[in-house]
């Protein structure tokens, strides 16, 4: 059983400068718009997202950050009449280039999402669905990953004496988790976490920060909130959107103590959004 | 009520409207009409259907001064006239000597009724029953006198004395006083019901409910068993879902899943919808003019032309009837499977896609298995209406007697060009063309029961899985 009592500080001061230059995702010009609705969801962001660390996305309902997201593991091709321009460099690879395989991308920049959403079959299934899909599915093999994610995501054992059961037992918290070992599993390079506590209980919620804190060693984790402090208290670097504009990018801590944009400001502190 | 008094009585009225109790009673009525309507249908099938294997009671009728003479048989209808005077319908069975089977006899005409013990009914093998009393046997050469119970234990006694081909023959005395040698060949049953106890009946009962359920039928189809009509049936139905299940979920998964929603997808989609509103005999016609001589034609050309005149496949045959009922479930398939590929929720798909499933993996193993209960709804619902359905069959393939089984041990086993017998149809035979309606009347409702049994047993058979499906993976407590 884990103590809920992590130094927060010790862990985020942990990187230092040099890794902090290792840039995992770099974007330039990107813009977002819906070619049926005319709407301009992202206006010219640009910014660099070191590796292994945490970055936070912030800003008020519809500034776009959930929508910044999506562009890192090209989930907004889904939706039709979505126009992306600028690029997105991944290690140094632009994955809106042409011919690049959108499935492999994907298990390299995993997501999980607002609500929990595992799929209707076992806890094992659930895991195993991404190794299955890579034509995985040796069971020495499969079981091994299966455990290795799911202690990474800290629900072995919680889950271990009923990995067959349906995924849709568990409670909303482990859901979560469980949705998060079956990103781990195809071990991705960078974790998207679209609001990831959202619609989870404060325990619950405190769980999935503690399992941030642990996965930053191995991925880089972009996670988009709408809970300032849940942004203070997990991320190293932090982002603040509006209407669709990145207005201030830096690190977490300069950030909500001493912000240079008057927008951010006002948003940290309360007086707007 | 009036105008000025509407607006203030609108409020009031609509809270009673939506208060609980007059809804409550209205849906429930609802739901009491529908099971009584249903109860009722089952009841009489039931009820007429399996009383029609039931030993019926043989009545003597002794003439009044100056009437004809004794009747023996069946009391199948009682009527009376505005006098109060009782008539009742009589079949006296067929046998050569009446210009008719059925007889009314008004009460006057009647001095005497009994329940001789002696009355013999015998089941014919190609000629209805014969209603009379023993009189004399010849198995061995010369008539010997016999009574009728002997007659019935030689019978159960020694069950090929009535097989084979030779003079052997049991001479039976009619209520008229006549006698009528019948050869032993002929002889089906014999039995003397007003003798019966109870267990002989229900014996009686089991063994013709059996023969029913396992025997072609004979003569025309008034005598026998139903056994080539149910397999007919049950492998139409069989390969008609085969058939529709892949075609309707592709097209399901088509209309849903690939092709852009505009106005061209939403015309095919009202027009899938409106075919299930096309009548079945339309669908008949159209099956026997593209199925069997335009696509059946063809083949033959290509494939069978040495047999030619004589079609091979270009006749009404069990594939082009499964066809037919594919074409004629197709809608209910798509667009019950259409339904539920829509419900499967956005934030499944994308969590497959999320971890680099391509467009058809997320389909094949998230959100086809998620929508299942949909499709096998779809399919309940298109095997229902299947294994009802005749209109079309008349046109296409079905068979008023057909001696051959669609499925044999004869290679290829399963004879998709053979016409087959279908118990819909057989039903339609009986009810509406058969000469013999008195005899025929018990089989249509047997016939009809049977049909109504195995609809629910394939249909409780797919809710089972159904359920079994959706439960599969639900929050379990016992978990």
């Amino acid at each position: 059983m884990k103590t809920h009592s992590i130094d927060v500080h010790a862990l985020k001061r942990a990187p230092t400068a040099a890794v902090r230059d290792d840039i995992c995702l770099r974007v330039e010009q990107l813009n977002l718009h819906y070619e049926r609705s005319g709407n301009v969801a992202l206006h010219d962001i640009s910014l660099a997202i070191p590796r292994r660390q945490v970055t936070a996305f912030i800003g008020p309902s519809g500034c776009g950050k959930s929508s910044l997201l999506r562009c890192f593991n090209r989930m907004n091709d889904l939706i039709e009449g979505s126009v992306v321009a600028g690029r997105v460099f991944l290690d140094g690879e632009d994955i809106y280039a042409r011919g690049v395989d959108v499935a492999a991308l994907r298990r390299r920049v995993g997501m999980v999402f607002q609500s929990p959403n595992p799929f209707p079959k076992s806890i094992y299934e659930n895991v195993a669905f991404g190794l299955r899909i890579q034509g995985v599915n040796r069971k020495r093999i499969l079981d091994e990953e299966i455990e290795r994610a799911l202690r990474a995501a800290a629900l072995w054992d919680e889950v271990k004496d009923r990995l067959e059961g349906s995924a849709l037992t568990l409670s909303g918290g482990q859901q979560q988790r469980l949705v998060i070992a079956r990103a781990i599993a195809v071990q991705p390079e960078v974790l998207l976490l679209d609001e990831p506590a959202s619609a989870l209980d404060p325990i619950s919620t405190l769980r999935i920060e503690e399992l941030i804190y642990e996965l930053k060693t191995r991925y880089t984790i972009l996670i988009v909130t709408h809970n300032m402090q849940q942004a203070a208290r997990v991320s190293d670097m932090t982002a603040f959107m509006n209407l669709g504009r990145l207005v201030e990018f830096g690190e977490t801590d300069t950030l909500f103590t001493n912000p240079r944009e008057s927008q951010t400001e006002d948003y940290i502190t309360g007086r707007y959004g | 009520m009036q105008v000025a008094e509407s607006a203030t009585t609108e409020v009031p009225l609509r809270r009673a409207v939506t208060r609980a109790e007059p809804l409550v009673w209205l849906c429930s009525g609802a739901v009491v009409i529908a099971l009584t309507l249903l109860v009722t249908v089952l009841g009489l099938l039931a009820v007429r259907g399996l009383g029609h294997f039931w030993p019926q009671p043989l009545i003597l009728l002794s003439p009044a001064q100056g009437g004809e003479t004794a009747q023996l048989g069946v009391i199948l209808d009682r009527e009376n006239d505005d006098d109060g005077r009782e008539s009742l319908l009589l079949y006296r069975g067929v046998v050569s000597v009446f210009p008719s089977t059925l007889l009314w006899l008004m009460d006057d005409e009647i001095a005497g009724r009994s329940y001789p013990d002696d009355a013999l009914a015998i089941e014919l093998r190609n000629g209805g029953r014969a209603f009379g009393f023993a009189d004399s046997l010849r198995d061995t050469g010369s008539w010997r006198p016999i009574s009728s119970a002997q007659l019935v234990g030689k019978l159960t006694e020694e069950p090929d004395l009535s097989s084979g081909m030779d003079d052997r023959a049991l001479r039976l005395r009619l209520a008229s006083g006549d006698r009528m040698a019948i050869p032993l060949a002929e002889i089906d049953t014999a039995y003397a019901p007003n003798a019966m106890s109870f267990t002989d009946k229900l014996g009686y009962f089991v063994e013709q409910l059996g023969s029913f359920l396992a025997e072609a039928p004979r003569r025309g189809n008034v005598q026998g068993g139903v056994f080539p009509a149910i397999v007919g049936t049950v492998t139409l139905v069989v390969l008609m879902t085969l058939i529709v299940a892949p075609l309707g979920v592709l097209a399901a998964i088509y209309l849903q899943e690939y092709a852009q929603h505009g106005p061209v997808t939403r015309l095919v989609r009202i027009a899938v919808n409106n075919l299930a509103g096309v009548p079945s005999i339309v669908y008949g016609v159209f099956a026997l003019g593209f199925f069997v001589y335009g696509l059946g034609g063809s083949l033959d050309q290509l494939f069978f032309s040495d047999r030619l005149p004589a079609p091979t496949l270009g006749a009404p045959g069990l594939l082009w009837a499964s066809l037919t009922m594919a074409l004629l479930t197709l809608p209910v398939v798509v667009v019950s499977t259409e339904e539920g590929l829509a419900r499967v929720p956005r934030t499944l798909r994308e969590g497959s896609f999320a971890l680099g499933a391509t467009r058809a993996e997320t389909l094949w193993r998230v959100v086809l298995p998620a929508a299942s209960p949909a499709v096998l709804t779809g399919l309940i619902l298109a095997v229902a209406r299947a294994t009802g359905e005749v209109a079309p069959l008349l046109l296409v393939g079905v068979a008023k007697y057909s001696p051959g089984l669609p499925i044999d041990g004869e290679f290829p086993y399963l004879h998709l060009d053979r016409q087959f017998m279908h118990l819909g149809f057989y039903i339609y035979d009986l009810g509406f063309q058969s000469p013999e309606l008195a005899t025929a009347e018990g089989l249509v409702f047997a016939t009809a029961l049977l049909l109504v049994l195995i609809v629910l047993f394939l249909n409780v058979a797919a809710v089972i899985l159904r359920g079994r499906l959706r439960e599969a993976f639900r929050p379990d407590e016992t978990l």
